[in-house]
């Protein structure tokens, strides 16, 4: 057992001890116990919501687009904002939405698995939390006012230079308070092969994102320097997307999926009461998922193409093999391993695996789809096929995200969110995800074109595919909108858990 | 009414396993990462620059430094040389915390800070020397962009010895955590240099 209580979760079931800042639950003197947090819940509680604040909009966005391109005549959205808007939406779905959110539980969660009293660095963390939210609306803001890639407004491209900056110094130093809290806080006598799985996955994410965003940071330095001053080497405006645009794409998305095996993961290790045939295995998995950092940094991106020689397709095959099975190798690892203990302990399955169990296929499928993306034969670059990769990847990060607020909410509020409602929800985001993005993978192999909204046409029902995947992401923004109004609610009046830290807790102990 | 989960009872006192140090390693891995990817891509302009013949006419080069841009390398060597004093500096410090010996921490970590000025003033006088604008070209802006986030990191090391020399002042010398983290970011920093010294300075 790995549960050690932390004075942060006194501080929660008190309101009124709140932070050393306040003496009375007035609305200013919780405002302020938040805004000047220490306490890694309130750091964490802080990431998720303005995540899935954020995860509303991108939704939203992902319905605009979908519904525009239902009919090449239809325009819905005025054709010079539309670069802008594809771009957004990615922009929202990685680094507004799935990244904050797991680093969010993350920190939540990972200084009391591991027995912490606090999070290593707590105030770098909620530097790095404002960082990251001025960056967010600093990008927001130069959307709006036809900044991004592509923007036909210098001034506003330079804002969004810089606040994609401060997003990534921000996520790093979120991410170092993490990897620096499971490296050196851990209760005395627990190793790190001791730690609780979800801390694992947590350090593994969080050491990938230090290794990964800064190298997106030197590209954008120069690409910020050269839109300020010269606008010629690196493409002015037109270069943004082309010097930085790999972060915004596979693998470097998967970095972010890393957590959802840690929560599955920990949910099964729950439900199973710690008893896990090769746990080690279960670290090997996240760990393999990891391997797609080696892409991420050397930008590599390499195809299969099965035509030609067996030579041939052999010196494509290894190369395409190492950047794209071994991450898929290691979610079906873990996979495998939770059903593989779920079996022999013939355990029933609680709410929160079904979310969580579903985001961890959902990013699966993603990885798959990316994979056949790479192979050359099947003609699928730049189609529509990509972006239902970006939406499996980020779909299944929010249905796992509901899954671990279910499960470790409790011992943050006290308080149970009901079973029925996790399960259906869940269950309806999992419908969601599967309808934004199906149909592009149909639709991808009808070489529907990506990034644009008009001028295609292909034998298959366009409009078909593309209405299905406007209803999906309205779908989701209910979902994430149902979820923060269940999840408010639960957490103020729901029923009082009785359950134990151990039950939420329990280490996966072989 | 208490709403929070039953608590296990505390378990043994949280030992931090030297957390700064460990920050310190992130922080240079951070920077690391930064400088490697800026030098990459500085090596792939360079390497896709045309070739012209040298002004002897004896050898190709590559068409990547203009040729009226000569780069004051007795500035450039010095600030190398200088990093390897602020290593020595830093280690001596660290030798000293170890020893409890406050004096000797404050004078080494002063000596530091000392070094990082004299690596700022270096700095200003290359650019001073080569006297080239940002707007000039593509190696001018890649240069100043290269250059100054190298300073920037020169400046946060500053700040970092500036810390544990007002520490040590104020009589923690013992806080041989800050002090080594401190060293470690030194010698990181030192490396990273080393690199943009030979991409940049040496090789052209």
């Amino acid at each position: 057992m790995t549960a050690i209580d932390s004075s942060s979760s006194t501080a929660i079931s008190h309101p009124t001890t709140a932070g050393s800042m306040t003496t009375k639950s007035t609305f200013l003197g919780t405002i302020a116990a938040y805004l000047m947090a220490t306490d890694h819940t309130r750091i964490g509680r802080l990431l998720i919501s303005f995540s899935a604040i954020f995860a509303i909009g991108a939704a939203a966005e992902g319905a605009l687009l979908g519904a525009e391109r239902i009919s090449s005549s239809s325009s819905l959205v005025d054709a010079g904002i539309l670069v802008q808007l594809f771009s957004a939406f990615r922009f929202d779905l990685i680094f507004a939405v799935g990244a904050p959110l797991m680093l969010g539980i993350a920190v939540a969660i990972v200084p009391m698995q591991i027995g912490a009293r606090s999070l290593a660095f707590a105030r770098g963390a909620q530097f790095g939390f404002y960082l990251w939210l001025f960056g967010v609306v600093l990008v927001g803001t130069s959307y709006l006012n036809n900044g991004g890639p592509g923007g036909g407004n210098a001034d506003m491209v330079d804002l969004f230079l810089v606040g994609l900056g401060l997003v990534i110094a921000g996520l790093t130093v979120i991410s170092a308070s993490i990897a620096t809290t499971v490296l050196t806080s851990r209760r005395a006598g627990m190793t790190l092969m001791e730690a609780p799985i979800f801390s694992w996955s947590a350090l593994i994410a969080s050491l990938s994102l230090i290794f990964t965003l800064p190298v997106m940071a030197g590209a954008l330095i120069f690409v910020a320097v050269d839109h300020t001053y010269e606008r010629a080497t690196f493409g002015a405006t037109q270069g943004v997307n082309a010097w930085i645009g790999w972060a915004f794409t596979a693998p470097q998305i998967f970095i972010i999926a890393i957590p959802t095996l840690g929560i599955l993961a920990q949910i099964v290790a729950t439900m199973t009461r710690g008893k896990q045939p090769l746990r080690a295995g279960l670290f090997v998995g996240v760990g393999l998922m990891s391997v797609t950092v080696i892409g991420s940094v050397t930008q590599s991106s390499f195809s299969a193409n099965f035509s030609g020689g067996l030579s041939e397709i052999a010196k494509s095959l290894i190369p395409f093999l190492f950047f794209n099975a071994f991450s898929i190798l290691g979610v079906l690892v873990v996979l495998g391993l939770c059903l593989l203990a779920l079996k022999n302990e013939k355990a029933k399955p609680t709410a929160p695996f079904v979310p969580a169990f579903l985001g961890v296929g959902m990013v699966l499928t993603g990885m798959v789809g990316n994979a056949a993306h790479k192979i050359s034969n099947f003609g699928l670059v730049n189609t529509v096929f990509e972006e239902a990769v970006l939406v499996y990847i980020c779909y299944g990060v929010l249905l796992s995200s509901l899954g671990a607020i279910a499960h470790f909410g409790p011992r943050i509020w006290g308080r149970e969110i009901p079973s029925t409602a996790v399960v259906g929800l869940g269950l309806l985001g999992f419908v969601a995800t599967v309808l934004a993005s199906l149909p592009y993978f149909i639709a991808g192999f009808a070489d529907q074109p990506s990034g644009v909204a008009d001028g295609f046409n292909y034998s298959g029902p366009a409009w078909l595919w593309n209405s299905l995947v406007a209803a999906g992401h309205s779908l989701m923004a209910l979902v994430v909108l149902l979820s923060v109004a269940l999840a408010t609610k639960s957490f103020r009046s729901g029923k009082v858990s009785t359950a134990t830290s151990a039950d939420l807790y329990e280490s996966v102990n072989g | 009414m208490n709403t929070s989960a039953t608590a296990l009872g505390s378990g043994p006192k949280v030992v931090m396993r030297r957390p700064t140090l460990v920050l310190s390693g992130l922080l240079s891995a951070v920077s690391a990462m930064l400088m490697g990817s800026m030098l990459a891509i500085w090596l792939d302009f360079r390497s896709k620059a045309p070739l012209r013949e040298s002004s002897d006419g004896s050898m190709m080069l590559r068409d990547w430094l203009p040729e009226n841009i000569k780069i004051p390398e007795v500035a450039t060597n010095t600030m190398m040389m200088t990093f390897v004093i602020t290593c020595v500096m830093a280690q001596w410090a660290v030798y000293s915390s170890r020893r409890n010996d406050p004096k000797h921490t404050s004078l080494a970590l002063g000596v530091v800070l000392l070094t990082e000025i004299a690596l700022i003033n270096a700095q200003v006088a290359i650019y001073l020397q080569m006297d080239i604008a940002v707007r000039d070209g593509s190696y001018m802006m890649m240069f100043y962009a290269v250059t100054t986030t190298m300073l920037t990191m020169i400046v946060i090391c500053m700040g970092f010895t500036l810390l544990a020399l007002f520490r040590s002042i104020g009589g923690r010398a013992g806080d041989r955590d800050l002090v080594s983290a401190h060293a470690l970011y030194c010698y990181a920093i030192a490396v990273i240099f080393a690199a943009v010294w030979f991409v940049v300075y040496v090789q052209k």
